[in-house]
């Protein structure tokens, strides 16, 4: 079971609060009519299979309810870092351990 | 029968606190401090068990956790069996009932056993695969036998009487393991004053030393073990937990720790002052640091009917010897390929009894123990191997004959020792089980010749056994250096000045990498030569999978069956692996790494639910007039977690009867429906409105206050997903309701969209589901019933028109009364807050009396609306049905300037081609007939099978009582221009169901009754 760092709540929580809402940075297409069939797919369809590093979009469902990003190790499952909507993850940064001091 | 091979003295077993227990039928006495096998032993029980597939005798082989065959049934009364107990790891309580769980029809005289060797070559490698693939309705039973002959236990067939535990825990540092090293580390981490928790599987801390002869600071190790464990136990932030199986290692160093609490009391859990004990407690434990010091367990050597019984691992025999006081034989052979296995010839010795011999396959050895086993007067037979046991029912013989040096080759003389017993030892495993849980494979070391962890990111340390390292010395000043870096990378400064650990140095000669006597004949037709013991998995028939090119170690396990027993194959993995190594001419880390998984052993379900069981097995959620409910006889379905009314039976009725009378009460008088369950998300910001007309299919704009209007949702694929009434209580407020099941998805999705796509949107939402209780009362008397209950509303029909809503008072409380109808007859639905519910429910009954007022429930709503051709989302829809599918384009507003969720993904290909699947009535030829929900439609009465033979199928299914006859609704392709066509339904007793395809409103089409 992962633990989790909220960005929002600024604490550690159990993955049972959470719900994982696959891969994060999806926008939804600004002009869905004149998208073609195939930009279409892509958006509602399609996803990496990340071997590695993975950003992913997670709901605290059962604590704030506010949505955020993980970026995650899908080989080791470690979790680099959490953080917030319409940021970039940061490539240094460590939640896992600024979270805990 | 008296302990026959109960020492005089010596063992940690209170010799004063004699036990009596029943095995398969006959009392035994042991002692206090014993475990199961141990009292065994003692007693000279030989066989415990009959194999899986040959049915071979087979007894007692190791000590601990590893052991595969003496598997016990133990429980005194039918509700306190527990199967699959290994008596390695019972302690001996008085009155402990058990029996052997393999044979049949008993251990001794074991009908298998004369098919056995037929049995045997019925059932070669593979042999799942190959005898089981079909004919397929032949699995049953095959399995019918299969687990009545082989040792699988047999669960109770009554409710278990105790009960069980859970805990959740945070920890600076667990240390998994007590032996030597795990010690030091628990005690070096505590002095910082770090929140430890130490957990071993056994009864007592200890590992090893409780049987060591070895001295720590001078004093006897089990001493230090002694003043080590009361020092933790007085420190308040140490949580000290035997008898607690570390099963499983998970991701971000969470632990499920498996406590047996009550296991070594007695039969079930004791009472203690009124209060019944729990049985077993799960520890859910997340620790910053993990120390495993698991140790390692002995590998036995490989040779041919290494399965009679008296063959055991040399450190188990010396175990037995030192820390339980048995010598479970008369005459002992060692067979080893290190200095470990001459610890059970010196204590067999000890115990004075006789050593023949001991066999060492390497050339020469001048290790300490070699010396003692010498001085001892010990034979000792170098650069040979025990490479077969004679016997059938107990070792009479071992066969020894000279080895090439690289252990491949019986060269020379050979000889047999006589012996009742023949101790093996080829070297260590270190318990790398846990290290393997969270997906890191374990890495061969050629220096200790096994696999220790893989290297992982996580906060995790390994200490003692399970790194290699098997020196007391230096498992003591590992397992402290490791206490204090756990400490120290949570945060803690260990104590100074450090403890100080004097050890005797041992001379240890190097050991030989042996698995498998050679034998001489080859594998193939060799005696069998076991190398997992629970699953009958032979050197042989490990060679014939490689042969058959099952090369990778995963697959040969699989063909084989290596490893899946119970036991995970902790005896016999590596030794497979190291088989097939030999076969393909590769080495062990070439052929792979084996992985194990949770649980480390065997655990009770009863531990793994443990509170949340029966009444708590689920959350349970109950509107307000539940109380009501049940006293008028309703009976209840699960709507998620919500308790509905389903129907209300009367005395005599059937469920039809019921229904019947339900549905026509509310067609020609007045209904009543607790409709509080339906997901209510008030909504509420400037920007409401355009955020409505993003997420529904329709528009929203001019949507005026008082005003409720219908919705579908849609995914972005088109796709219906649910649907509902949101009304609009103010320019900026909305109150929105959704399906019962549906409302946390629902607001989990408009959440989703708000803070992720549009949150310059300044909306707020918010579930009040529980907050308003919900009552619709329906049919052509439901505005007069209105009428004499509510004040301060104005019901005229042109005043308070259909989709319209309300504010007044109902029975006096303030309610927001909404005109929509789920029936089809003139209806309001009246919400008042929750705490009035069944206030205001009672009046209603009340002053309906006269109308005959009649409480339904979701059986008879179901009905009402499948008359009415209304849509449930998630009964008529399943995620693949568009609304133009669903024959609601009304519902759709295409014009809408923001491009809504799901309309580009209905005007895709696929959901805007001809031919679609298309939501249609149907109606049988026979009225009476009913279809059954799911039902498959055919176009010809004789249709041949095929692809595309399926026309659609039936989504709803009823009979109606005011139509008198029975309706349904139904999924068909090109569904709309197919009205009046016929249909067929084949049902599962071959007659075919003849039907016709017609608009899905079958009652009132026009919808006048909802106008009135
Ligand atoms: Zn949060």
């Amino acid at each position: 079971m992962l633990h989790i760092y909220c960005p929002h709540c600024c604490e550690y929580r159990e993955e049972e609060e959470f719900h994982c809402k696959g891969q994060a940075h999806i926008a939804r297409p600004l002009d869905p009519d004149n998208c073609s069939e195939q930009e279409w797919a892509n958006f509602i369809f399609f996803r990496k299979n990340t071997k590695g590093q993975h950003q992913e979009l997670w709901h605290h469902s059962a604590g704030c309810g506010k949505f955020f990003n993980v970026s995650r190790n899908t080989i080791t499952y470690k979790i680099e870092q959490s953080y917030l909507l319409g940021t970039a993850p940061q490539p240094v940064l460590d939640v896992n351990k600024e979270g805990k001091a | 029968m008296a302990q026959v091979n109960r020492t005089q003295a010596g063992g940690r077993i209170n010799r004063g606190k004699p036990l009596s227990f029943t095995y398969n039928g006959k009392q035994f006495t042991g002692y206090e401090g014993d475990t199961l096998a141990s009292a065994l032993l003692a007693n000279g029980v030989d066989i415990i068990g009959r194999s899986f597939k040959y049915s071979r005798p087979r007894g007692i082989v190791a000590a601990g956790a590893e052991e595969p065959n003496a598997v016990m049934q133990v429980g005194a009364t039918e509700a306190t069996q527990v199967p699959n107990v290994r008596a390695t790891q019972q302690a001996l309580f008085n009155g402990l009932t058990c029996s052997a769980v393999a044979g049949w029809p008993n251990v001794d005289f074991d009908l298998m056993s004369y098919v056995g060797k037929i049995g045997g070559k019925m059932m070669p490698p593979g042999f799942y695969y190959k005898t089981f693939m079909g004919p397929a309705g032949m699995w049953p039973i095959y399995e019918k036998y299969i687990r009545k002959a082989a040792g699988l236990g047999k669960a109770p067939k009554e409710k278990d009487v105790d009960i069980y535990d859970a805990m959740n825990r945070h920890a600076d540092v667990v240390v998994v393991g007590s032996g030597p090293a795990g010690l030091a580390a628990a005690r070096a981490a505590a002095s910082s004053g770090a929140r430890v928790i130490l957990a071993d599987e056994q009864e007592e801390f200890g590992g090893s030393l409780l049987h060591s002869s070895e001295t720590i600071n001078g004093k006897p190790a089990a001493e230090w073990v002694t003043e080590v464990v009361a020092e933790l136990a007085g420190n308040k932030n140490v949580v000290l937990l035997p008898r607690a199986t570390v099963n499983g290692l998970h991701d971000h160093n969470f632990l499920t720790i498996h406590e047996r609490l009550t296991d070594h009391l007695g039969d079930r859990a004791p009472t203690v002052d009124g209060v019944q004990m729990a049985r077993h407690r799960m520890h859910k434990v997340r620790a910053h640091c993990v120390i495993l010091a698991t140790g390692a367990q002995e590998r036995p050597i490989v040779f041919a009917n290494n399965d009679v019984p008296g063959v055991m691992g040399a450190s188990a025999v010396a175990t037995y010897i030192n820390r339980y006081g048995v010598v479970p034989g008369k005459t002992l052979v060692v067979g080893t390929a290190n200095d470990d296995g001459y610890d059970a010839a010196i204590a067999w010795k000890k115990a004075g009894r006789d050593v023949a011999a001991i066999v060492d396959s390497r050339p020469g050895a001048d290790g300490d123990r070699v010396e003692e086993a010498r001085q001892l007067g010990i034979k000792i037979i170098f650069g040979s191997v025990v490479y077969d046991a004679k016997g059938q029912t107990r070792v009479k013989a071992a066969k020894v004959g000279a080895v090439s040096p690289d252990g491949k080759k019986l060269i020379g003389d050979k000889l047999d020792i006589s012996c009742d017993t023949i101790a093996t030892s080829g070297g260590w495993s270190p318990v790398v089980h846990l290290s393997c849980h969270s997906g890191t494979r374990p890495q061969w070391d050629d220096k200790i010749i096994g696999f220790v962890p893989g290297d992982c990111y996580e906060n995790r340390l390994y200490v003692g056994g399970i790194s290699g390292n098997y020196e007391l010395g230096a498992c003591l000043t590992d397992g402290q250096a490791a206490g204090e870096n756990a400490a120290k990378s949570a945060g803690f400064t260990p104590d100074t000045p450090r403890a100080n650990y004097q050890t005797k140095a041992v001379k240890v000669s190097a050991p030989m990498a042996l698995f498998v006597a050679p034998h001489e004949k080859p594998f193939s037709r060799a005696p069998k030569q076991f190398v997992d013991y629970q699953n009958d998995v032979t050197a042989g028939g490990i060679e014939l999978a490689v042969r058959e090119g099952f090369e990778s170690i995963e697959h040969v396990k699989r063909y084989t069956a290596l490893g899946f027993g119970t036991d995970q194959g902790k005896l016999g993995n590596i030794n497979g692996m190291a088989i097939a190594a030999q076969v393909r001419g590769a080495t062990i880390p070439e052929v792979g790494t084996t992985v194990f998984r949770p649980n480390y052993t065997p655990i009770a379900f009863g531990a793994i639910a443990g509170r949340n069981a029966g009444e708590l097995f689920d959350p349970k959620r109950y509107t307000a007039m539940q109380s009501w409910h049940e006293a008028n006889g309703a009976l209840f379905e699960d709507v998620g977690q919500w308790k509905r009314p389903w129907y209300y039976p009367k005395p005599g009725e059937t469920m039809q009867q019921s229904l019947d009378r339900e549905c026509l009460a509310t067609r020609e008088s007045v209904g009543i429906l607790d409709a509080s369950t339906l997901g209510k998300i008030d909504i509420q910001g400037k920007d409401a409105r355009e955020f409505l007309g993003r997420v529904y299919t329709n528009a929203w704009a001019k949507l005026a206050v008082g005003k409720c209007r219908y919705g579908l949702m849609c995914g972005e694929d088109g796709m219906v997903f649910d649907d509902g009434v949101t009304s609009c209580l103010a320019e900026n407020h909305f109150l929105m309701t959704t399906t019962s099941g549906g409302a946390a998805h629902v607001l989990e999705w408009l959440e989703l969209y708000h803070q992720t796509e549009w949150p310059e949107l300044e909306v707020f939402m918010t579930s009040v589901t529980d907050h308003w209780a919900t009552m619709t009362i329906s049919g052509p008397n439901s505005r007069k019933l209105l009428e004499q209950v509510s004040e301060g509303i104005d019901l005229d029909k042109d005043a308070f028109k259909f989709m319209d809503w309300r504010q007044g008072k109902v029975d006096g409380i303030p309610s927001r009364v909404f005109r929509i109808s789920f029936t089809g007859e003139l209806s309001y639905e009246i919400n008042v807050p929750a705490n009035y519910g069944l206030q205001v429910w009672k009046k209603l009954m009340e002053v309906g009396a006269q109308y005959n007022i009649t409480p339904y429930g979701t059986e008879t709503m179901h009905i009402l609306r499948a008359e009415k051709g209304f849509i449930i989302a998630g009964q008529d829809t399943d995620g693949s049905v568009t609304p133009q599918d669903l024959g609601m384009s009304w519902a759709v507003s295409m014009n809408k300037p923001f491009s809504f969720i799901g309309k580009r993904g209905m005007n895709r290909q696929d959901p805007t081609r001809a031919n679609r699947k298309e939501l249609v009535g149907i109606k049988t030829k026979d009225p009476k007939v009913v279809l059954v929900e799911g039902a498959a439609a055919v176009n010809e009465r004789n249709y041949k099978q095929g692809s595309n033979v399926v026309q659609g199928h039936i989504t709803s299914s009823y009979y109606s009582a005011v139509l008198g006859r029975s309706i349904a609704l139904g999924m068909i392709k090109d569904g709309f221009n197919r009205m009046g066509e016929t249909v067929y339904y084949p049902t599962m007793d071959g007659s075919v169901i003849e039907a016709e395809i017609c608009s899905p409103v079958f009652y009132d089409p026009k919808g006048d009754r909802q106008n009135v």
